[in-house]
């Protein structure tokens, strides 16, 4: 198939997985990966990578830890966590070098530096989650849809953002192209961040979090804050996150839910805030929004990423690193 | 000055006091645990750290094993303190009661199992306990006391009773209005505090830091400034910026052993997924501030968390199943 197009999955953790296996299904569409998980990358070169659950499917693609021996590519998608976009970017750019480059990652501000590294750039959001249970093999916990638009300061051409938003409904991940991707983006980051850190901070599941009317309240007042941000962006919202929140708490779909956050915060693992709360404060403070419960739970989060650097109560040497 | 005093409870606070206090007065010391009881009878009470003391007490688990008290100190959590006051009512109906709890409203449970003189109390020191019979003082900062407005102790009293804490070794001052003091603290606590059992972190110098957006030194002033803005609805002008007590206490709190970070008793409780004395705190705060129809966001979402965080140690509620 020398016409085939090549499509290169930055980061193949559990949403890249569902990318990656399921465009390999394609007959015109070549699938590499790139990720940092030496076992799981050798998973899927010897067995393929599997996905079960919400759909099946076994991907047939190559796989690498070694960014240097990726060929050049017609696009990437980078699905890593926020906070290794800079680092995944330095180390793939170089195969991009006539691509496009699309994000369907959490957060405010993967769009800028990924721009940071290669020309032409496509914002995107998606709703589908999943989890490895294994190397090689991703527990598909949620369909849902995905929505790719140009990045306005160094866009893609429109027509290749079609074209991947073709692809991705082809592979089984329905996905709209559309002229302004903000909205959606800015509908899930604000439901990101009006849940995650109230999970993380709390212990409790989305839905319990949801049934606690006061704990509720503050939730809408992170998205109100929100909310404002966008607008003053004049960037419209497909939906009320309100919705989504609310869906979300329901019995049948993530009431037991604990956000990535919490399950971050449990392992002792940097979370995403500075790309949530910390992307919302940061476009406010530049817009002259006030944000202060978004910046109260950003610190707050910060504090609980600092705490695990402690010794123990009342660790020793605390003030060297603290003072002053 | 007061001859008999009782103390009830003996945790940190309670021993520290009790065994000061013991070098001038007789204590007795009402306990909860009988082996508590005993260990005290049996070995004394020792406090190192910024004094060096071994104190006779005689302790029990029953007021009717005391003689009676012309003073009485509850010195349990606040949440203690309306069982502890229950147990006052006959041996010690003649006595002054002092509370030295967080937060407001000790003085209220008090004088809602009996018509005794109240003091108000707020204490800046702080110790740990190494046992039943052993505490370390670590921080000799003051406690400051006044009558309370609803139920007050005599001038004399109150005035006696702070030269009892200072000529037996602890530092203390008398006020005529304790309101602002108990503000200043109120504000701290509700602060630190949180701060602290949220993010799991001691009182660092984190907590003072306000160089990134995101550090949370920019929070913990913020907190300050809204209870600030509470208070003066309230009426009352803060005897101390409880901004400034924070930075001193990052920027202080050498021991013996070096350099050293306060776990606030709210970080203990997380740690030990117990109750802790949240509604006292930030639920005061948030209280005064809807009293008062002034706006409290911060405080009220650290309040909530917190009380949500309480609730993640036990199973949903029954009625959702």
């Amino acid at each position: 198939m020398s016409d085939s197009i090549r499509i290169c999955i930055v980061g193949c953790g559990a949403v890249g997985s569902l990318f990656a296996a399921n465009l390999a299904g394609l007959d015109d569409v070549e699938v590499l990966a790139y990720d940092v998980n030496q076992e799981h990358v050798d998973a899927i070169n010897a067995n393929g990578l599997r996905l079960s659950g919400a759909g099946e499917a076994v991907g047939l693609l190559s796989a690498t830890t070694d960014a240097g021996s990726l060929p050049q590519c017609d696009f990437g998608l980078v699905t890593t966590k926020a906070l290794h976009t800079a680092s995944a970017m330095q180390a793939t750019a170089h195969a991009f070098a006539d691509g496009a480059v699309a994000t369907v990652q959490n957060g405010i501000g993967n769009e800028e530096i990924i721009a940071e590294y290669v020309a032409r750039v496509i914002r995107g959001t998606t709703f589908p989650a999943g989890k490895i249970i294994e190397p090689g093999h991703v527990q598909w916990d949620v369909k849902g849809g995905t929505i790719l638009g140009p990045f306005e300061p160094k866009p893609a051409q429109y027509a290749d953002v079609e074209w991947l938003a073709d692809a991705f409904t082809r592979a089984g991940m329905p996905t709209n192209a559309v002229a302004d991707a903000r909205g959606p983006q800015w509908r899930k980051v604000i439901f990101n961040a009006a849940t995650n850190p109230v999970g993380a901070l709390t212990g409790l599941t989305h839905g319990r979090v949801c049934e606690d009317p006061p704990l509720r309240q503050f939730v809408s007042g992170l998205v109100d804050e929100g909310k404002a941000v966008a607008a003053a962006q004049e960037i419209q919202l497909d939906a009320d996150p309100e919705d989504l929140i609310d869906h979300a708490a329901k019995p049948e779909v993530a009431y037991e839910h604990k956000a990535s956050m919490l399950q971050d915060v449990e392992a002792k693992r940097q979370t995403e805030v500075d790309f949530l709360n910390g992307g919302i404060t940061r476009v406010g403070e530049r817009l002259g929004v006030a944000t202060p419960l978004n910046a109260a739970v950003w610190s707050l989060i910060r504090g609980v990423e600092r705490s695990w650097r402690q010794d123990g109560p009342g660790a020793s040497n605390m003030n060297e690193t603290d003072g002053g | 000055m007061p001859k008999r005093v009782w103390v009830v409870g003996a945790g940190a606070i309670g021993s520290l006091i009790a065994g000061h206090l013991a070098q001038l007065s007789e204590v007795g010391v009402l306990v909860r645990r009988q082996e508590h009881a005993d260990a005290l009878n049996a070995n004394g009470l020792r406090i190192s750290g910024k004094s060096q003391l071994h104190a006779q007490v005689l302790a029990a688990v029953e007021p009717a094993q005391l003689p009676a008290p012309d003073l009485v100190i509850i010195a349990t959590k606040a949440a203690q303190v309306a069982e502890a006051s229950r147990l006052l009512a006959s041996q010690a109906k003649d006595a002054t009661v002092m509370t030295v709890q967080n937060g407001l409203g000790a003085e209220t449970l008090v004088t809602s199992e009996g018509d005794w003189p109240v003091i108000s109390g707020v204490t800046f020191m702080s110790g740990t306990r190494h046992g039943d019979t052993h505490v370390e003082y670590e921080l000799d900062t003051p406690t400051w006391i006044g009558p309370y407005a609803a139920a007050p102790a005599e001038r004399a009293m109150v005035t006696a009773v702070a030269e009892l804490f200072v000529e037996s070794g602890l530092r203390a001052e008398a006020f005529d209005d304790l309101l602002p003091v108990q503000w200043s603290k109120l504000i701290f606590n509700a602060t630190v505090n949180t701060v602290s059992a949220l993010t799991e972190l001691p009182h660092v110098g984190l907590f003072a830091r306000r160089g990134e957006v995101s550090d949370l030194g920019h929070l913990v002033h913020d907190l300050v400034e809204e209870g600030r803005r509470v208070a003066e609805s309230a009426g009352v002008e803060l005897h101390d910026d409880p901004w400034e007590m924070n930075a001193l206490a990052v920027s202080r709190g050498e021991t013996d052993e070096g350099d050293y970070a306060h776990v606030p008793s709210m970080l203990t409780d997380v740690r030990a997924h117990q109750h802790t004395e949240v509604d006292f705190i930030s639920g005061s705060i948030v209280r005064e501030a809807a009293r008062c129809g002034v706006e409290a966001p911060l405080h009220a979402a650290m309040y909530r968390m917190v009380k949500a965080r309480e609730a993640s140690w036990n199973g949903p509620e029954d009625w959702r199943v």
